[in-house]
C-alpha cells in the first residue's frame, strides 16, 4: 500500500526539504515506521517514548483525523494521503 | 520568501521590543524569535521568553500609568517595538470593567461582579488585541498579506487592522458563519473565503497552506504569527488587574474556544506579579464551554490531563473549537488554580445573554452568555464563592449573533393613541 505523506515545514530537515513523500503501510502506524526508514529521526519527532503520536501533532488521513478513527492503527489504503500538522489554535 | 529569510533571524535582528526569544513550552527549546510556531523537537507551541530584568517595578507602574488609553499602554510587556503606538494599528483595550451591581443581586454574589467587557474594541471583541501584536510581528518579519482561520471574529479583526496598516488581507472562515460575521469581516475590502466544513477543517487548511509555496510568505496571524498574537490576550490580565486597582480578583471566568486566552490570562496574571505590580494572592480560574463543544469540559470532569476532540454542534460559534491546542494547558491552570471546567447548554447560553442584558445593560454575543451561564451554573453548584470577588469575561458584542436570541423583539404592537396603549397594558 502506497500513500502519500505531507511533511511539515519544520519536519522537511529530514525529507530533504521535500514536502511531499510517498510511504508503504497498510496502518499509519506502519506508514510512520515506513517513514523513518528513508528518513531517519522523524518518527521520534511525530511519536513520544511511549511510541504514541506526540499530543501536538495532528495526523489526518484524507479528510479524517486519525483521532477521529483508530490513531496508529488508522487503514491507510493505497493511494489515500496522509498530513501531518503541528496543532494551532486560536479562533 | 519571508519565511526561509525570517526563520534565520537573530534574535537582535528583529526590534520586537522585551521579547528575547521564541521557547517550547513543552520541552523548553529556544529559538530566535521569528515566524515559527511549533517546536521542532516535540511539536510543542512556542511561546514568548521576555527579558524583563531591566525592570524598577514603580518606574514600570508610573510608565504604564501615564501611557496611552489602549493596549500600548502595557508595551513594555509585549512583543512589540517600543514605538509601536506612533504606527497604524487598531490601538484596541482598555475597555470597560463594568461592576455588575444588579446581576452580582440576580446570581447572590456579595464580594463583587464584575463583567469585563470587550465588545468595546474596534470590531467588537477581544480578537483586536490578538491581532494588533500580530499586525507588528507581521510587520517585523516583512509580510505584506496578513490571513487567519476564523470563526468569525478574528476574521472581522484581521480585515480591519489590515486595513489600517495597509496590508492585504486574504482571510478563512467556515462557509455556515452567523451573517453578521461574515458581514464584519468582509466589509473591510479584504478577500474572504468560506471553508466547507467546520473550524477545525479550516484550521487544517489554513496549517496546510502556509506549508505550500502559495502562502509560505502569508503572515497567517494565528499560525505562524501566533506565539505573538497570542499574547495579546494577556493585555486583559494586565487591564483587569490595573482597573481594580492594581489586585487580582478572586475568581475569573474565561470563556474556551482554543485555550489560548485563558492560557495567556494566567501567564499575564503570573508576570505582573513576578514583577511586583500586584500582590502575590491565590486566585481561581474558571474555564466555561457550551455543551455542544465541550471537550476541555469533559476532560476536566472526568481527570483526564488530554483532550478528546469533539465534533462541534453549538450556538456559541465562536467557541467551537473541536480540537483546541491548549485544551491540556487549560486542564492544568484550571487544576493548579483551585477552579474548574464548566459548560451550559444553548438554552442556558441564550437564557444568559438575555439576563446580562436585563441587568447590566450589556449585549453579548454567545461566548459572553456562555460565560455568564457557567458563571451561574458554578454559584449554584458551590465551586464559585458568591463571598469573594468574581471577573466575567464578555468577548464579544451581541449585534454579531443576533440569530441566537432570534425571537426577542416587540412587546406588543398598538394603534398610535392612548386607549390602544392602555389596552396592551403598558401604562
Amino acid at each position: 500500500m502506497s500513500v502519500t505523506v505531507r511533511i511539515p515545514t519544520i519536519l522537511r530537515t529530514y525529507t530533504g526539504g521535500q514536502a511531499e513523500v510517498t510511504a508503504e503501510g497498510t496502518t499509519l502506524g506502519e506508514v510512520i515506521s515506513d517513514l523513518e526508514k528513508n528518513h531517519t529521526g522523524i518518527s521520534a519527532r511525530v511519536l513520544d517514548d511511549q511510541g504514541k503520536l506526540r499530543r501536538f501533532v495532528n495526523v489526518y488521513v484524507n479528510d479524517d483525523d486519525v483521532r477521529f478513527e483508530q490513531g496508529l492503527e488508522t487503514v491507510t489504503p493505497d493511494g489515500a494521503g496522509v498530513s501531518i500538522i503541528p496543532a494551532v489554535a486560536g479562533g | 520568501m519571508a519565511v526561509q529569510t525570517v526563520a534565520s533571524t537573530t534574535d537582535s535582528a528583529v526590534d520586537l521590543g522585551p521579547a528575547a526569544a521564541l521557547s517550547c513550552r513543552e520541552c523548553g527549546h529556544r529559538v530566535p524569535l521569528g515566524p515559527v510556531f511549533a517546536c521542532e523537537e516535540c511539536f510543542g507551541p512556542l511561546e514568548i521568553a521576555y527579558d524583563f530584568s531591566a525592570y524598577d517595578t514603580e518606574e514600570l507602574r508610573k510608565r504604564i500609568e501615564a501611557g496611552p488609553a489602549n493596549i500600548w499602554r502595557y508595551a513594555p510587556l509585549l512583543p512589540v517595538p517600543a514605538d509601536v503606538a506612533t504606527k497604524p494599528n487598531m490601538n484596541p483595550g482598555w475597555t470597560k470593567l463594568v461592576k455588575a451591581d444588579n446581576l452580582a443581586r440576580e446570581l447572590g454574589v456579595t464580594g463583587g461582579l464584575y463583567v469585563k467587557d470587550d465588545s468595546g474594541n474596534p470590531t467588537h471583541s477581544f480578537k483586536d488585541r490578538v491581532v494588533a501584536q500580530a499586525v507588528e510581528a507581521a510587520r517585523a518579519f516583512g509580510y505584506t498579506t496578513l490571513s487567519c482561520s476564523s470563526t468569525g471574529n478574528l476574521a472581522g479583526a484581521v480585515g480591519a487592522a489590515a486595513a489600517r496598516a495597509g496590508l492585504r488581507s486574504c482571510v478563512f472562515i467556515p462557509h455556515d458563519l452567523e451573517q453578521g460575521k461574515v458581514v464584519m469581516a468582509a466589509i473591510y475590502g479584504g478577500e474572504l473565503v468560506g471553508i466547507e466544513g467546520n473550524y477545525d477543517d479550516v484550521n487544517r487548511f489554513c496549517s496546510e497552506l502556509i506549508g505550500d509555496s502559495a502562502g509560505e510568505s502569508w503572515g497567517f496571524v494565528n499560525v505562524n504569527l501566533r506565539p505573538y498574537y497570542a499574547e495579546g490576550s494577556k493585555t486583559l490580565a494586565y487591564e483587569i488587574c490595573e482597573q481594580l486597582g492594581w489586585r487580582i480578583p478572586d475568581q475569573l471566568v474565561i470563556p474556551i474556544a482554543s485555550g489560548s486566552q485563558l492560557t495567556k490570562i494566567d501567564k499575564g496574571l503570573q508576570e505582573l506579579i513576578k514583577l511586583g505590580l500586584v500582590e502575590d494572592r491565590p486566585y481561581k480560574i474558571f474555564g466555561a464551554q457550551a455543551e455542544g463543544c465541550s471537550p476541555v469540559s469533559v476532560a476536566y470532569k472526568a481527570g483526564h490531563d488530554v483532550v478528546r476532540p469533539q465534533k462541534p454542534n453549538t450556538i456559541a460559534k465562536s467557541l467551537a473549537i473541536g480540537n483546541p491546542a491548549d485544551g491540556p494547558y487549560v486542564l492544568d491552570i484550571a487544576r493548579r488554580t483551585g477552579g474548574a471546567v464548566e459548560d451550559v447548554t444553548d438554552e442556558q447560553v441564550v437564557d444568559a445573554i438575555k439576563l446580562l442584558a436585563r441587568t447590566e445593560g450589556i449585549f453579548a454575543e454567545t461566548a459572553g452568555g456562555v460565560t455568564v451561564g457557567v458563571t451561574k451554573k458554578l454559584i449554584e453548584n458551590g465551586l464559585i464563592d458568591p463571598a469573594k470577588s468574581v471577573v466575567v469575561l464578555n468577548t464579544g458584542d451581541g449585534l454579531k449573533t443576533l440569530d441566537a436570541v432570534a425571537g426577542t423583539g416587540l412587546t406588543a404592537t398598538i394603534r398610535p393613541n392612548l386607549e390602544s396603549f392602555r389596552e396592551a397594558g403598558l401604562a
